[in-house]
């Protein structure tokens, strides 16, 4: 129906399906509960269900009307999208304000060839404006022209004339990312947790038994966690193109995002202590603003995205050198003294910086490597506890409107630190003009 | 730490000291308030083991009390701000001492809060926001013309210094 997204100015519908979709998350869940009354034979159990059918009739209405009243357009620069059924809500998007595209692909939108196209910006509540559903190729398309809105440059007419330029930077193989999650801490807890089990079997069989059935909620949210993982690192690859970083995963539901260049506010690289015998890191981006909207799921909206869920160094160093080039390589690291502070940490406690970024890494049992622009950072705070004073030391924190990566330089020496946070603020000041 | 030198330094109004005091008074009445009444019905009930326990635990009170508005009138000595040429910046803590820098272009909004006991006093807080939840700027107990110059001040110059995400 839909045939010309791109037109200024009109008003546009939402997929017709889109509403069986919403709602078919819910009737997954009625279909699971379902399963479970039956297999434990409950008779009673077959009323309540048919009795919650309504509701299910409830929301598929609700879900039809909440269609009928949702359009949207792109309008002098902006994506407004109009939308509620009982509170009516007109949101208006800036496209130069843009932080992140993703076209996200839940296993029954994918089905049935749908997309569901996601526009972050830098809003610090409700910052994410929701298309859900689009055909797969107009959410493409529509994706191309906010992006090109983005850049600046005028929505071209045909979008797809200019060969869209892509280079795969990386790639997960399948069976080292499942390797990464037998080697993590999940994996720690589910194996600690069998052999607690084990002693509880052999020196108290009751009580195991009574552990077994009370602990199915904790078993399923490990599973969650587990297949969440999986599948946001399932095959993820990251490219290249001219209006920044492109990720795709996923086995079920399908991602792709765009981050435009420039927007990242923070890169972390993480080295478990259990991936370093195989020299395996984690690379993730922060990018501004936090979504977090009724109706999403927390892997959706996370902000800290693993470009790189378990790669080898060398990939890493290849991703950095795109997402940050020249990037600052010496590091000075704490005063011996700081190992009485934090006797656990000092040994990776160190920090650099150059014209552009400042680098620090900290990290108990896992190494955590953390850049920033110093275009990027808010505000600097020194901050002394009473340890540290006894110590002569102090911590620098460099603060980014990215919500999830907190850099700091800890434990540094006292006077060393006030004037590292005057060259500091004076770097971030020059990188701001620049 | 102490601030550093070479720079004009601002401190809150002298009445914050006198309403942190009176905020520790306050407290400390009412603690001290329900000891003291149990003691003078013990007295009357003649129970007279009560009567110097009673005045023991209130005389605990009253030091508590002490050393809280000792520890109150540090706290607001600690507290000062210095305007920069680019950035603010707010000096604050005893016990952690934390120096913020805030760029004048990286500010959000400000906000002049009073409550009802700094109203009172004539007093306000003055909030800077960034886009970073985490750079917590603030200044209490500033007179009323000091937080609405302070206000407009770092308005003005944000508006003149105001930087892209």
């Amino acid at each position: 129906m839909i045939t010309s997204p791109l037109d200024a100015g009109t008003w546009h519908r939402l997929h017709p399906l889109s509403p069986l979709i919403r709602a078919g998350r819910l009737l997954i869940g009625l279909g699971v509960v379902l399963a479970g009354t039956l297999s434990t034979g409950g008779r009673g159990g077959r009323g309540e269900i048919l009795g919650r059918l309504p509701y299910l009739g409830i929301v598929i209405v609700y879900g039809v009307i909440s269609w009928l009243v949702t359009r949207w357009r792109i309008e002098d620069g902006d994506l407004r999208i109009e939308t509620g059924v009982i509170r009516r809500q007109s949101l208006r998007f800036p496209l130069t304000q843009i932080q992140a595209i993703d076209i996200v692909r839940p296993a029954l939108a994918r089905v049935f060839g749908l997309s569901e196209l996601r526009v972050r910006s830098g809003g610090s509540e409700g910052g994410a404006g929701r298309l859900a559903y689009l055909t797969a190729s107009e959410a493409e398309s529509v994706r191309l022209q906010l992006l090109a809105l983005a850049r600046g440059s005028e929505a071209t007419s045909a979008p797809d004339a200019a060969p869209a330029f892509e280079r795969v930077l990386t790639s997960v193989p399948v069976g080292r990312l499942i390797g990464s999650i037998l080697l993590s801490g999940i994996a720690v807890v589910v194996v600690v947790a069998l052999a607690a089990l084990l002693v509880a079997e052999l020196v108290a069989p009751a009580a195991a038994v009574a552990i077994i059935s009370s602990s199915g909620a904790i078993g399923i949210g490990l599973l969650t966690t587990v297949w969440r993982r999986l599948n946001s690192g399932y095959k993820l690859t990251t490219a290249e193109t001219r209006d920044g970083l492109r990720l795709w995963s996923g086995l079920l539901d399908t991602s792709a995002e765009t981050i435009p260049t420039g927007r990242i506010q923070a890169v972390q690289m993480v080295e478990p202590l259990l991936w370093r015998p195989l020299g395996w890191v984690r690379l993730e981006v922060d990018v501004a603003g936090r979504h977090r909207r009724e109706g999403e799921n927390p892997q959706e909206s996370r902000q800290l995205r693993a470009v790189l869920p378990v790669g080898t160094r060398e990939e890493a160093n290849r991703l950095l050198g795109h997402l940050l080039p020249k990037a600052p390589s010496e590091r000075s690291p704490a005063p011996a003294r700081a190992r009485l502070k934090s006797p656990l940490r000092y040994h990776n406690l160190a920090w650099g910086r150059n014209q552009r970024y400042a680098v620090t890494t900290t990290g108990r049992l896992a190494r955590v490597t953390s850049w920033i622009p110093l275009a990027k950072v808010q505000s600097l705070r020194l901050v002394q506890g009473p340890v540290q004073r006894r110590l002569r030391l102090a911590t620098i924190h460099l603060d980014t409107a990215g919500r999830n990566l907190h850099s700091a330089l800890r434990d540094r020496d006292a006077d060393d630190a006030r004037a590292v946070l005057q060259e500091l603020t004076g770097l971030a000041r020059a990188a701001r003009r620049a | 730490m102490s601030e550093p030198p070479g720079e004009a330094w601002l401190h809150p109004s002298p009445r914050l000291a006198a309403m942190r005091r009176a905020e520790v008074a306050a407290g400390t009445a009412v603690t001290a308030l329900p000891v003291a009444a149990f003691v003078a019905l013990a007295a009357r009930a003649g129970v007279r083991a009560a009567i110097p326990a009673g005045l023991l635990l209130l005389l605990g009170v009253l030091a508590a009390g002490f050393l809280a508005d000792r520890f109150a009138q540090r706290r607001v000595r600690a507290w000062a701000y210095c305007e920069r040429e680019d950035d603010l910046l707010v000096q604050r803590g005893v016990m952690i001492s934390r120096l913020s820098v805030v760029p004048y272009g990286r500010m959000q909004f400000i906000d002049v809060v009073a409550g009802p006991i700094e109203r009172a006093y004539g007093l306000a807080t003055v909030r800077m926001h960034t886009a970073a939840a985490a750079s917590d700027a603030r200044i209490p107990g500033l007179s009323r013309d000091e937080a609405a110059r302070l206000r407009d001040h770092l308005a003005q110059l944000g508006e003149a210094k105001a930087a892209g995400l």
